[in-house]
C-alpha cells in the first residue's frame, strides 16, 4: 500500500504480463481503477473513477466466477443443473429489496445459494436478505429456470 | 443605505467577474489564479472602474483566506503523513530547498533588496503550488503513477518547510532583532512538534471539540477555532497563516473530511478576493521594468524545479519518462508565493517592487506549470526518439 498524502492511497500489483494493475482509494470513499501503460510501467494507460457501488459491483463479477466454479464443480454429477451469477443493478427492480419479494423460488424453481457483495461472500441467504445495487446473486438451477430468474431480477 | 447599495452591487460584481474568470481558466486549462490577479490588476491604480467602499470588507476578507488557504492545507495532512513523509523524503526536500530558493535569494540581493527582500523572494520561488499541482495530477490522470507519491512528498515537506519559514519571515519583516527572531523561530518550532504530537497521540480530542453531526455548528465551530487560533499565533508574532496550518494538522480523520468538504467553497471564494486584493494593491505600471527579471527567474526556476523532481523520482528508481513528469509537475507556483509576497508587502519592509515582481513571475509560472506537466511527456518521448543512444 502507497499513501498518496492528501488523496488517498494505491494499492496495486504486476500482473504476469508485467504490468501494473491496481486501485487508488480516496479519502471520501470513491475509487479509482487503473492499469498501467504497456510501454512505460511508470504511467497509467486507464484510470477509471469508480463509485463505491459500481466498486463493489466490479468486485462481485470478478470474485462470484470463482464461487460459481466451485459450485459448478460440486454439480458436476447431477446433471441437467447448472449455476449463474447474475448482477443486482443498481437501481433496478430488486436494488433494496428482499430475496423474498423475487419469490424465485417458487416462480422459476431456480434457487439462490449465495450473494457476492463488494468481495465478500453471503451464503444461503434468508429471504429477508435485503438486495443492494452491484451485489451478484448466484443462482443455481435448470437452465430455463436460470433464463428466468436473470429476467426477473432483471425487470422485477 | 446608499452606500450599502453601492458596495453591494460593487461586490456582486466582482464576485460574479471571478466566476466567469474562473470557467474560463478551467476551460482551457489553467489555473484561475493568474486570472484573479489580472483581474485584481485592472481594477487597481487607474483602472476601468475604481472600487471605492468596500476596502475594509475586502482587506479583511484576504486575511480570511490566507487562513482558510493554510487551514485548508493542515486539513489536507495528517500528521502521520507528515511524519512519514518528513522521514522518508527529506533528502529531496533539501535539495528542493537549495535548488530553488538560491534563484530567488539572488534575485532579490541583486536587486538590492537586503537581506530580508532575498529571504521573500527565496519563498517565492521555492514553494511550489499544491493545489494547481494536485488538480493536474488528478486532471491528466496521474494518481496512479508510480512517480506521483515522490511528487507529493516534496510538497508534504514543502509545507511543512513553510511552517518554519513563515514565522520566520513574520519575524523578521516586523523589523525584529536577530535574538527576537530567534526567539518567533523558538516558538513556531516547539508549536510544530506539540501539535504534532497532540495530532498523533491526541487527535481525536481535538477532533471531537469541533466535531459536530450538525453542519451549520460544525461550520462555525471550525471557522470560529480557525481564526481564533490565527489571531492568537499572529499576536505571538508566529503568523496567522501557520497557527491555522497547526490547527488543521491537529485536526484529523472524518472530522477533517467533513471539514474539508464544508470550507472548501469558502475557501474558494475568500482564496479569490485575497488574490484579487493584492492584485488591487499592485501597481500595474510597476510589471513592465521587472518583466525581464521575471521571465529570467521563470525559465531558471522551471529548470531547477525539472531537476528536483528528475532527482527525487530518479531516488526510487523510477525510469526516464517518469523522472521528467515528476520534474515538470512540480514546476507550477501560486497561492503560497503569493502568501509570501503579501506578508511581504503589508510589512512595508521591503521594495514595494517585490509585489510586482511577484506577481509577474506567478502569473507566469501558474500557467506554465500545467502547461509543463501536459507536453512533457510527447517532449520527452520526441527527444528520445532523437537520440535513441542517449536514452
Amino acid at each position: 500500500m502507497t499513501p498518496l498524502p492528501g488523496i488517498g492511497t494505491r494499492q496495486d500489483f504486476v500482473i504476469r504480463s508485467g504490468r501494473r494493475v491496481g486501485v487508488i482509494t480516496y479519502r471520501d470513499g470513491k475509487f479509482e481503477l487503473i492499469v498501467s501503460k504497456d510501454d512505460d510501467p511508470d504511467a497509467c494507460s486507464a484510470s477509471i473513477p469508480l463509485t463505491p457501488d459500481e466498486a463493489s459491483t466490479l468486485a462481485g463479477l470478478l470474485g462470484a466466477p470463482h464461487l460459481v466454479a466451485q459450485l459448478g464443480r460440486q454439480h458436476r454429477d447431477v446433471t441437467g443443473v447448472d449455476t449463474q451469477q447474475i448482477p443486482v443493478v443498481p437501481g433496478s427492480a430488486f436494488d433494496g429489496r428482499t430475496l423474498g419479494d423475487t419469490a424465485l423460488r417458487t416462480r422459476t424453481g431456480s434457487s439462490v445459494v449465495a450473494v457476492v457483495r463488494a468481495g465478500t461472500v453471503h451464503p444461503s441467504p434468508r429471504p429477508e436478505f435485503t438486495f443492494a445495487g452491484g451485489d451478484v446473486v448466484v443462482v443455481v438451477g435448470t437452465s430455463d429456470g436460470l433464463a428466468a430468474a436473470t429476467d426477473i431480477l432483471a425487470s422485477g | 443605505m446608499h452606500d450599502t447599495t453601492i458596495s453591494l452591487i460593487e461586490l456582486g460584481a466582482v464576485f460574479f467577474g471571478l466566476g466567469l474568470l474562473g470557467r474560463l481558466a478551467w476551460r482551457i486549462g489553467i489555473s484561475p489564479i493568474p486570472l484573479y490577479l489580472i483581474g485584481g490588476l485592472t481594477f487597481g491604480h487607474g483602472g476601468l472602474v475604481p472600487l471605492g467602499g468596500i476596502d475594509a470588507f475586502t482587506e479583511l476578507a484576504s486575511e480570511i483566506g490566507v487562513v482558510l488557504l493554510l487551514l485548508l492545507l493542515g486539513l489536507e495532512y495528517s500528521a502521520n503523513e507528515l511524519v512519514t513523509g518528513l522521514r522518508r523524503s527529506w533528502m529531496a526536500g533539501v535539495v528542493d530547498i537549495v535548488l530553488n530558493a538560491a534563484p530567488g535569494a539572488i534575485a532579490g540581493l541583486l536587486l538590492g533588496w537586503g537581506p530580508v527582500g532575498a529571504l521573500a523572494m527565496a519563498g517565492v520561488t521555492y514553494i511550489s503550488s499544491s493545489g494547481i499541482i494536485a488538480k493536474v495530477l488528478g486532471d491528466l490522470g496521474r494518481l496512479g503513477n508510480r512517480e506521483t507519491p515522490v511528487v507529493l512528498a516534496v510538497l508534504v515537506f514543502e509545507d511543512l518547510a513553510m511552517a518554519v519559514y513563515l514565522p520566520i519571515l513574520t519575524a523578521l519583516l516586523a523589523g525584529m532583532t536577530f535574538l527576537g527572531g530567534l526567539t518567533a523561530v523558538g516558538i513556531s518550532l516547539a508549536a510544530i512538534t506539540v501539535v504534532l504530537v497532540i495530532a498523533l497521540k491526541f487527535g481525536r480530542y481535538v477532533s471531537a471539540v469541533v466535531d459536530s453531526p450538525d453542519p451549520e455548528v460544525f461550520l462555525l465551530k471550525v471557522l470560529g477555532a480557525a481564526l481564533l487560533v490565527a489571531g492568537v499565533a499572529s499576536q505571538l508574532q508566529v503568523s496567522a497563516a501557520v497557527g491555522a496550518f497547526l490547527l488543521g494538522i491537529a485536526i484529523s480523520g472524518s472530522t477533517a473530511e467533513n471539514a474539508t468538504r464544508m470550507l472548501e467553497p469558502l475557501r474558494d471564494l475568500f482564496a479569490a478576493v485575497f488574490f484579487v486584493v493584492f492584485g488591487l494593491n499592485t501597481d500595474p505600471s510597476a510589471i513592465p521594468p521587472v518583466l525581464g527579471i521575471a521571465v529570467a527567474l521563470a525559465v531558471i526556476t522551471t529548470l531547477t524545479k525539472v531537476a528536483t523532481g528528475w532527482w527525487a523520482a530518479r531516488r526510487q528508481g523510477i525510469a526516464p519518462l517518469g523522472r521528467a513528469r515528476a520534474g515538470a509537475a512540480l514546476v507550477a507556483r501560486g497561492e503560497f508565493s503569493i502568501v509570501i509576497a503579501g506578508l511581504t508587502v503589508a510589512s512595508g519592509a521591503v521594495d514595494g517592487q517585490l509585489a510586482a515582481l511577484a506577481t509577474a513571475y506567478v502569473l507566469l509560472m501558474a500557467v506554465l506549470g500545467p502547461v509543463a506537466a501536459r507536453v512533457v511527456e510527447p517532449l520527452a518521448k520526441a527527444v528520445r526518439r532523437r537520440r535513441p543512444a542517449a536514452a
